[in-house]
Formats: C-alpha cells, sequence, structure tokens
C-alpha cells in the first residue's frame, strides 16, 4: 500500500510540480547511476532537493533510492517519520550519535545493492551558498572502494523554498550531473576531488548570485 | 457565425496549411540528413521535431475552445517571466514581491480575456508598475534597490505584457475580427511571427553576408532580415484575406510590420542574454533553447501587431 502510495506521490505530486511549477534544466543526465550501489552526492539549498533528485530516475529504480537524512529532524514527530520513512524512503542518519559505526545503516544499504544520496554539507543551510562539505561522505567511500561517487550540482532550488519559508515561488531550476568517480588513497584526496568536481559542475552554469 | 463563439472553418483550413508546410520541411531535413550527416543536420533534424510538437500543442489549445487557448498562452507567459526571472540577479528579500508578479498573470488574461481593452492596457503599466516598487520599498531594502525594481518591471514587460497581446487578439470583437475570427487574428500573427523567423534564418544561411549588428547577434545579416522581410509581406499578403479583415495590400504591410517587430525582438532578447553570458534562455525546447528563444520574436510583434490592428483595422480607420 505504501508502495502505491509512494509511486502515487510522485507519479501525480512531486513531478508535476517540477515540470509545471518549476520547470528544470538537467544537463548530464546520461552520467546519473542506472543501478546500484552507488552513492550520488550533491549539495542542498532547499527540501526539494531530495524530490527533485528522486524524481530525475525512472519510477522503477524509486525502491532502491534511499536519500540519507538526519534522524533528529525527520523522526521528531510520527508523522513527518510516516512520510519520511515510506514516501520518500529515507535513510535516517543519527548526527552526532556516538555509535561504534554511524555509517552502518549505509554500508548494509550499499550492500543490498542500493542508491545512496547524501548531502555532505549536513544541512540546507543559507540557500545558493555552498558550505564546506562534510568529511563522512570519505569514511563511506573509503569503506565501499568498489562504489562509485556520483558529484550532482544543483541550483535555484534554494530560491524556489529556501530553509524557513512555506511559500514556493516558482524559480527554474538547473541540475548538472557529473561523471563518477571512486575513493582512491586518502581522505583528504578524495575531499579534493569531490569539491573540485562540484567547482567544475557550478562553473556549467551562468549563475547569478543571490544575496 | 454566432458572436465569439465556434471555430472558423478559415483557421483549421489555415492549420492544415501549416502542418502541410511542417509535413515539406521534415522531408527536405531528412533529404539533407541521409546527403550530409553531422551535428548540423542533427540539429536542424531536432528543431523540426520540436516544431511539430510546439505546432501539435498550439492547434490543440486553438481548437478546443477560447478558456483553453487563453490558458495556454497565459501559460507560455508564465514559462516566459519563469525563465527570464531565474536567468537574472534576484534579491532574497524579493521572493515574494516575485511572486506577487506571478500572481499578475493570471489577472492580465483574465482582463485580455473578456477583452477588456482599458483594464488589459494599464494593469501591468501602471498598477503593476506603482505596485512592485512600492511593495519593494515596503521589505526596507534599498540596497539593490533600482536594479531590482527595473528588472522586475522590464521583465514583467516583454514578458506578460507583451505576450498577453496574443489573448487579446484572441477575444477580439467578432464584429470586427474578419472572416476567421480572433483566433484567425492569433494565427495570423504567430505563424507569420515563427514563419519569419525560419525565414530569415535560412535566408540568412544561403545568403548571409553582411552583418547587421554583430556585437549583439553576430548571425544576424542584412541578406536574411531582407529575405525573411520579403518573404513575410508574400506570405502576409497572401493569408491577409483569408485571416483577417484586411485586404492583401493592407496585410502586406501588415506582414511588413510583423517582420521588422520580430527582428527587433528577436535581438532584443539577444542584448538581454548576452550581457548574462547565456547562449540559451533555458533547455525546453530541444533544438531552440527555452521558451525565450523561441518567443521573442513574438514579444515585439504580438504588441506592435496588436496596437496596428487596433488603432486601423478594428477603430475602421482602414
Amino acid at each position: 500500500m505504501t508502495k502505491v502510495l509512494r509511486i502515487a506521490f510522485f507519479l501525480l505530486i512531486v513531478r508535476p510540480v517540477l515540470l509545471i511549477v518549476l520547470g528544470m534544466n538537467v544537463r548530464g543526465r546520461e552520467h546519473l547511476p542506472r543501478r546500484g550501489p552507488a552513492i550520488v552526492v550533491a549539495n542542498h539549498n532547499s527540501h526539494l532537493d531530495t524530490l527533485t533528485l528522486l524524481a530525475l530516475f525512472p519510477l522503477r529504480d524509486l525502491p532502491r533510492l534511499r536519500p540519507v537524512a538526519a534522524a533528529d529532524y525527520f523522526l521528531q514527530n510520527k508523522w513527518l517519520a510516516w512520510f519520511a520513512r515510506n514516501i520518500i524512503g529515507i535513510l535516517p542518519l543519527d548526527r552526532g550519535a556516538m555509535k561504534k559505526n554511524p555509517l552502518a545503516d549505509m554500508e548494509a544499504a550499499l550492500d543490498k545493492g542500493e542508491i545512496l544520496i547524501l548531502f555532505p554539507e549536513g544541512s540546507r543551510g543559507q540557500p545558493e551558498r555552498r558550505a564546506e562539505f562534510k568529511r563522512g561522505v570519505a569514511f563511506l567511500a573509503k569503506a565501499r572502494p568498489a562504489t562509485p561517487v556520483y558529484p550532482v550540482f544543483m541550483h535555484g532550488l534554494g530560491k524556489a523554498l529556501p530553509k524557513g519559508s512555506f511559500i514556493l515561488v516558482p524559480f527554474n531550476c538547473d541540475v548538472i550531473a557529473g561523471a563518477p568517480f571512486h575513493y582512491t588513497g586518502s581522505t583528504e584526496a578524495f575531499m579534493e576531488t569531490l569539491e573540485s568536481r562540484m567547482t567544475a559542475l557550478a562553473a556549467k552554469g551562468h549563475f547569478q548570485p543571490w544575496e | 457565425m454566432p458572436a465569439g463563439e465556434g471555430l472558423s472553418e478559415r483557421v483549421l483550413w489555415a492549420i492544415g496549411a501549416i502542418f502541410a508546410l511542417l509535413i515539406a520541411a521534415s522531408i527536405a531535413t531528412a533529404i539533407l540528413k541521409r546527403r550530409a550527416p553531422g551535428e548540423a543536420t542533427a540539429e536542424l533534424s531536432r528543431r523540426v521535431t520540436s516544431w511539430w510538437f510546439m505546432i501539435t500543442v498550439l492547434t490543440i489549445a486553438i481548437v478546443t475552445n477560447r478558456v483553453v487557448s487563453t490558458v495556454f498562452l497565459g501559460f507560455v507567459a508564465f514559462l516566459a517571466l519563469k525563465e527570464y526571472l531565474s536567468l537574472i540577479q534576484t534579491r532574497r528579500v524579493d521572493r515574494l514581491i516575485l511572486l506577487f508578479a506571478y500572481w499578475a498573470i493570471p489577472v492580465q488574461f483574465v482582463f485580455a480575456h473578456w477583452n477588456s481593452y482599458g483594464l488589459f492596457l494599464t494593469f501591468i503599466p501602471v498598477w503593476m508598475f506603482l505596485f512592485l516598487p512600492m511593495a519593494m520599498t515596503l521589505t526596507g531594502r534599498t540596497e539593490g534597490f533600482l536594479h531590482a525594481v527595473g528588472t522586475l518591471s522590464w521583465g514583467l514587460m516583454i514578458t506578460v505584457f507583451s505576450l498577453s497581446h496574443t489573448a487579446m487578439l484572441l477575444a477580439a470583437d467578432p464584429e470586427t475580427a474578419g472572416p476567421a475570427g480572433g483566433a484567425g487574428l492569433l494565427l495570423y500573427l504567430v505563424a507569420l511571427t515563427q514563419f519569419n523567423d525560419v525565414a530569415q534564418f535560412t535566408a540568412g544561411k544561403l545568403f548571409g553576408r553582411r552583418k547587421i549588428i554583430p556585437a549583439v547577434s553576430p548571425k544576424k545579416t542584412w541578406e536574411g532580415f531582407l529575405g525573411g522581410l520579403g518573404a513575410t509581406i508574400l506570405l502576409a499578403a497572401a493569408a491577409g484575406p483569408f485571416l483577417t479583415p484586411m485586404p492583401f495590400y493592407i496585410a502586406a504591410i501588415a506582414g511588413a510590420i510583423i517582420a521588422v517587430a520580430g527582428f527587433l525582438g528577436d535581438i532584443t532578447i539577444s542584448a538581454f542574454k548576452r550581457d548574462l553570458g547565456v547562449k540559451d534562455s533555458g533547455g525546453l525546447i530541444p533544438g531552440h533553447g527555452g521558451i525565450l528563444d523561441r518567443v521573442d520574436s513574438l514579444t515585439y510583434s504580438a504588441p506592435v501587431f496588436y496596437h496596428a490592428m487596433h488603432f486601423f483595422v478594428f477603430s475602421g480607420r482602414i
């Protein structure tokens, strides 16, 4: 039942809104992973980021897509928790929890062949301004070095629905997907590669500042 | 024909002629593609495919009924404004004010649908012109105020106000709209504007040598412009008596007006894109770019043609 609801939600609400109210310019769609395991890494501006990334994949891939999201935010009440778990299909992450291996759930998901969606900025933060990527993603890539990492740069959704706002203002959004890369050598080298890939993707667009 | 209702058969014939032209273009493209395979012909083929899509959508919107047609035209204006606002620099404090600008679209198109000339003409150039800067003032942020007011006002005018003239043509009084009604006038304007684009492009490719305004639009040549102008005048004169109340010699002048205005709209949008450093305004239409790339000529030809019609033809001066 929730499976049907999930598909209906994406087919009847998310996709029409993205297509009609917002409008997407997608570049490099051919780079997106066709099968798991894979790690999709994106910058984070808005709640719409997750929905947009999920909508880029065919509907049949939906069950295998797992956006990694903060447990303290999305599981704070039972309605949101139900929605986040069943409709969005999040993989909850305990921010700042003292666990033996905080990445265990993600590694298990990758081992099942799922596609993880990660926002290493850790929070939506200031819209349309990139914050420093946190290093967790490097440790995940190190733990599963055979899994390809797909960088995706997004622009515009932070204008349409920034943190702290509930009113959607139409803006075209840009999604620029890049070629995948793998973990090699050190976490520092990985983070540097990720940063430079992201910067290169961002430079493909002509984005005006948003102050 | 009963007042305002039903679609003239002439519109259907004109649509049939457009599709015949499209089939001819597809055949020509297929031959070219076979003779000279490569990126240039592949691009041409993408363009023709997009034309099929756009003309089919326009046809469905026109033949269904006038409400659907007007909603469709309003949606095109929405896409154009959205593309514009997404390209330019906007201020974070103005988010809600941009939302007001979007809400001007349904209001403007309702006024057009009512064929309410006074409301239609004053709503954006007077009321929104006064309202939007006032709302921006009330946000209390003066930094970048002039840039924000200027870009929003121009954007609303060039996209929504300009393009809403298409809906105004559609709503034209059946008494004065001519033998094919408002839909005939709309089709006349849109088909000639787009035909002129294609004719200028083709003539430019074949004969283009002397550049008109290389700093703005390096591919525009005098040969292309004049070739398009000539072809558009001929088609306008031929189609005028069939789709509009104009005799052929007046229709030829209308054709010249559409061709010149279309050209000016094209280079004006080019100047805007060049300032922002983008080649295409978006990626909505394969082979064409964004919606603004497609309706650039119409942003000038629609208001100029409408007001020429209003002043000379609807009023009975000609």
